[in-house]
């Protein structure tokens, strides 16, 4: 198990109710975590949603470490 | 010898005394053509500080007319002004604060047929508009004719602020190469967004555009900066050009202003060619339907605060981002009229309960907005 911290925004933060948690994990990837809490509080398919770890965009396979800091950021179109 | 008159020089004084700008710089602000798409909430603050900065050629790009409900952000207009065209009240408005500027008005919407043509005549464009549509072709068109997109854009207690520059960094298809399915993102008119947020990203945009004028500081190339007024925070988050982008990677696959529906897709599911080609119900039908019992159960989608300003009895509530969750309330094999604000969301959510088998839907025209239009006068207008 690893201790990420997740933060979601926009329509993510609506879904999952707040803006962000520490959440004991076993994924092994972004993709894995983002899987994991799309059940918990059906999240839209990540096709349309960006991740990133530690203030870096990065791809749905990169690896998760403990203490991570993991951002989800769908687009938001507002003017 | 200056090309500033003397009332300029007093008037960018503030300005000229730092060594960062001096009268060169003001000189570059005088020369610069800048874009503005869309002057509702970010393009109001944006548009005040790039005509008092004295950028000396101001496009507006905007067909909207003045509404009592954009005032609560838009400072650009005045109580006074509700009902008429933005493009014209802009322009007085920006003229009166500065009459040394030249406003370049294009009434109507940029479209993939006027697109190239409008920003080939800017050195930068600035995306203040409020749809997705429009935000992709911007992006594309910029890359297309090597123009920088400042971009920003707000959703309730949040914004997000870039400078696109495919000519030496990422663009916003490398960041989001496709728009969002519908359901994902609530519609403008739809979202709500705290007055002060486009406000401080349209100043934070009016920031990035004078910066890359004067070519100074670190612009915002390569970085999503994330604004959450809630917690006041601001962080930013870099990222790099997508090798497979469509429009700005090594084989682009759009070379061309592309009409958004055509790309987007989000008929694919339904078989549906277009939004407009739903099933959609008036007020006045519907209401004649109710009578013969031919309705079906009303679903409202709106979020729980929007119950409490208007409401039309009987109806079920189910918001929109809950719809998800709690379909299994829903019996496919019923009849559902859909209802929201003005018609967006219902939109998204027929899209959804089609994908999960539902195919007795129709959506209210117009929404509640229409409701009320049509003198139902227990309803206000929000
Ligand atoms: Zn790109």
């Amino acid at each position: 198990m690893a201790k990420i911290r997740v933060q979601y925004f926009a329509i993510l933060r609506e879904r999952a109710g707040r803006a962000g948690e520490e959440i004991d994990t076993v994924a092994a990837t972004a993709g894995a975590l983002y899987a994991e809490l799309e059940g918990r509080y059906s999240f839209p398919a990540l096709r349309s949603v960006k991740v990133a770890i530690n203030d870096e965009f990065c791809p749905w396979d990169a690896p998760l470490s403990p203490g991570d800091s993991v951002v989800f950021i769908p687009p938001v179109a507002g003017g | 010898m200056s090309t500033l008159s003397r009332d300029e020089i007093l008037r960018y004084s503030r300005h000229l005394v730092m060594p960062e700008i001096t009268l060169a710089g003001q000189e570059r602000l005088k020369a610069a053509r800048v874009l503005c798409v869309g002057a509702g909430g970010l393009g109001s603050p944006l548009l005040l500080y790039l005509a008092a900065a004295g950028v000396g050629t101001i496009g507006v790009v905007e067909y909207d007319k003045v509404d009592l409900s954009n005032i609560q952000r838009q400072i650009l207009y005045a109580t006074s002004d509700v009902g008429r065209p933005k493009i014209e009240v802009a322009g007085s408005r920006l003229g009166a604060l500065n009459p040394g500027i030249r406003i370049v008005p294009h009434a109507g919407k940029l479209t993939a047929a006027n697109a190239a043509g409008i920003i080939r005549d800017y050195d930068i464009v600035a995306d203040a508009s409020d749809n997705f549509p429009t935000r992709y072709l911007v992006n594309d068109v910029c890359v297309l004719t090597g123009t920088p997109d400042v971009y920003a854009s707000v959703f309730r207690f949040e914004g997000q602020l870039s400078v696109f520059d495919a000519r030496r960094g990422p663009c916003y298809r490398c960041l989001f190469p496709e728009p969002p399915p519908p359901g994902l993102v609530p519609a403008c008119a739809d979202g709500g967004v705290l007055g002060v947020l486009p406000g401080i990203l349209g100043t934070l945009q009016a920031l990035e555009v004078i910066k890359l004028i004067l070519g100074i500081g670190e612009p915002l190339v390569g970085r999503l900066l994330l604004v959450e007024a809630l917690a006041t925070s601001f962080r930013d988050i870099r990222f790099g050009k997508s090798a497979g982008c469509a429009v700005c990677g090594a084989t682009p696959t759009v070379t061309a202003p592309v009409d958004y529906e055509a790309f987007c897709g989000i008929d694919t599911a339904t078989g549906r060619s277009a939004a407009h080609d739903l099933p959609r119900v008036s007020v006045t039908q519907f209401l004649v339907r109710q009578r013969a019992g031919e309705a079906g159960e009303l679903v409202d989608l709106r979020d729980t605060p929007e119950l409490a300003i208007a409401a039309i009895p009987g109806a079920r509530s189910l918001p929109l981002a809950d719809l998800p969750a709690r379909l299994h309330e829903l019996d496919s094999a019923r009849h559902y009229t859909l209802c929201c604000h003005r018609g967006e969301r219902s939109v998204e959510a027929f899209y959804l309960l089609w994908k999960a088998g539902f195919r007795r839907l129709d959506i209210l025209d117009g929404g509640i907005d229409a409701w009320a239009e049509q003198g139902d006068g227990r309803v206000a207008r929000y």
